[in-house]
């Protein structure tokens, strides 16, 4: 019986890996469901390894590339790519974004109204990551809890795990040294009347912003990137260059109705990458960061690897 | 250099924001052999970063400058300013009015106002100004020993946009140190404020948002190095007509 700490991503990604190993799994969870308590809640769920490239070691793609076939078992990966655009004066940050990265190619103004007729005439230049996709973060968490209930898991809930755990994937709650609080904010939109079907990203030097489509009229925003750990609601100036950030992508924007305001504390470590760290004989599976969804499948499968006794250690680190 | 009682040995100040990670970011410091370095604060940070952030900045060795960034009122830029002495225990501050959101332009009439208000509450204040001199000489008389100039606007990268302005805060101020902060883009910009008799150059996201911070950052340092050796060598002035480095008169004649 492998024991693990937290049914956040991290935790039931590994125990999926340890599953379709063989293993028998046991999840402790503080909060009242699966993925409730975890910072994942508030992630755009974005498969995006070019896009996020632009400001990330290479690892993201390497270790990233296998997220898109891992998840599309468990959930819908809704593969229709990334969209890059900028507004008419930051052009030069759509120039510096295109050098840092690749995996896309340049699109003009017919053939971003082509990807996406509700852009028409917004937008003259853009990039197209093709090959990216997104999902539902919060669905994700859901059917990635029930497909390992159903291989077999146990998830405990309302329980905090026993002192001596197996593997810990409690985020930023877990005591590991290096790890620190990158805080983000985000908000989710009702806005039928805007017609989008796939990632968009707006450069701007001091406001970028995600928009991922929820479906059904939905839309999630985000994401700033704030050392801090506080974890009260989202400030009024992180929320209006999100919100004018919106608007510029889409006016019709302006009669979204707000549904939800988030915040949380995504745990990273100084590289901005995951690691394997075993610490009083405990393994911790930490630092997802903002890739969450785009590594934890890696991840779990080294984490996996490591506790399953027959793999030498040296091999799965 | 010395500044306010302190000695500085590098004539680089390098900002700590925007860089892809903390490891690149304290690369880039170790590299640009930086002694000071500039923290932005916000209101969520005085609720804590764990082991996070500041303590990777601490640890590098480099003594840390809190700035006011983002503060549009005189109000603000002073309990911002009263915050960072609190969490980084330090009475420097890098001040910074904002006057107009676009443009980052200082407020300097917001700039003077909190200027005297934080030297007289004991704080060390390094104001971000213009190059405008009776701004300049009221921030003096304000309480500041040190005064700002931008090169450009923030983030512009753009490099100096009026150097001639420059070398008259040189001439208007020769004995006040001052540095050059924002617009800053390549290391050539760094090496003319250098050569115009600046005493140093902040910069962040010439560095920051490079393809290679951390080589940046140490041709940065070498840019600043160049400078300010060529100002204190002397250059030779500008001629309008072309002067032979080799005498011509007495050459043979083939005839």
């Amino acid at each position: 019986m492998i024991t693990i700490a937290g049914a956040g991503l991290a935790g039931l990604a590994t125990a999926y890996e340890l599953l379709q190993r063989g293993a028998k799994v046991r999840i402790f969870e503080q909060g009242p469901g699966p993925g409730k308590a975890s910072v994942a809640r508030f992630a755009g769920g974005m498969l995006a390894p070019w896009c996020e490239y632009e400001s990330a070691e290479e690892e993201v793609v390497t270790l990233g590339s296998r997220a898109f076939e891992w998840w599309a078992k468990i959930t819908p990966v809704h593969r229709r790519g990334t969209l890059v655009m900028a507004p008419a004066r930051d052009r030069a940050e759509l120039t510096r974004f295109a050098k840092r990265t690749h995996g896309y190619r340049a699109v003009s103004a017919e053939e971003i109204a082509a990807l996406e007729p509700g852009l028409e005439g917004r937008f003259t230049q853009g990039l197209f990551f093709a090959g990216e996709a997104h999902l539902d973060p919060r669905r994700a968490l859901s059917d990635l809890s029930r497909v390992v209930t159903d291989l077999g898991a146990e998830i405990v809930y309302n329980t905090p795990a026993p002192n001596r755990v197996d593997l810990n994937c409690t985020g930023i709650k877990a005591a590991v040294p290096g790890l620190r609080p990158v805080r983000g904010e985000m908000a989710i939109l009702h806005c039928p009347e805007v017609e989008i079907s796939r990632t968009l990203r707006l450069l701007h030097p001091r406001m970028p912003l995600y928009l991922v489509p929820r479906g059904d009229g939905h839309f999630m925003i985000g994401g700033t990137m704030i050392e801090s750990a506080s974890t009260r609601a989202p400030s009024l100036r992180s929320l209006s260059e999100l919100m004018s950030a919106a608007f510029a992508l889409h006016p019709g924007f302006g009669e979204a109705e707000v549904v939800e305001l988030g915040a949380g504390l995504r745990p990273a470590f100084a590289d901005n990458l995951p690691q394997l760290v075993e610490q009083e004989g405990v393994l911790h599976l930490n630092g997802l960061y903002r890739h969450g969804f785009l590594l934890a499948p890696a991840m779990a499968q080294r984490a996996a690897r490591y506790l399953l006794p027959e793999i030498a250690l040296e091999e799965a680190l | 250099m010395e500044i306010y009682g302190t000695k500085l040995n590098s004539r680089l100040f390098l900002g700590t924001a925007q860089y892809p990670s903390p490891k690149v970011l304290c690369a880039a410091i170790a590299a640009s052999s930086s002694e000071v370095i500039t923290v932005s604060l916000r209101r969520e940070t005085s609720e804590g970063t764990g082991t996070g952030f500041w303590q990777m900045l601490q640890e590098t060795g480099a003594r840390i400058l809190p700035n006011t960034a983002g503060c549009h009122t005189v109000q603000e830029a002073v309990t911002t300013a009263q915050m960072a002495r609190e969490i980084f225990d330090t009475d420097w501050i890098k001040l910074e009015v904002i006057g107009h959101a676009d443009s980052l332009q200082p407020d300097v009439f917001g700039l003077v106002e909190a200027a005297r208000i934080l030297s007289e509450d004991g704080f060390k204040v390094f104001p971000y100004t213009t190059e405008d001199l009776i701004v300049g000489e009221r921030l003096l008389q304000a309480g500041c020993d040190v005064l700002m100039p931008w090169g450009a606007p923030i983030g512009s990268g753009q490099g100096l946009r009026n150097p001639d302005g420059l070398q008259a805060m040189r001439a208007h101020f020769p004995d006040t140190p001052l540095i050059v902060d924002a617009g800053i883009g390549r290391p050539s910009d760094a090496t003319q404020a250098m050569e115009l008799g600046m005493d140093a150059v902040l910069l962040n996201t010439a560095v920051a948002k490079a393809g290679d911070p951390v080589k940046m950052a140490s041709a940065m340092a070498q840019a600043v190095t160049a400078g300010q050796m060529g100002y204190q060598a002397d250059p030779m002035p500008r001629r309008d007509m072309a002067v032979p480095s080799t005498p011509v008169l007495g050459l043979a004649e083939f005839a």
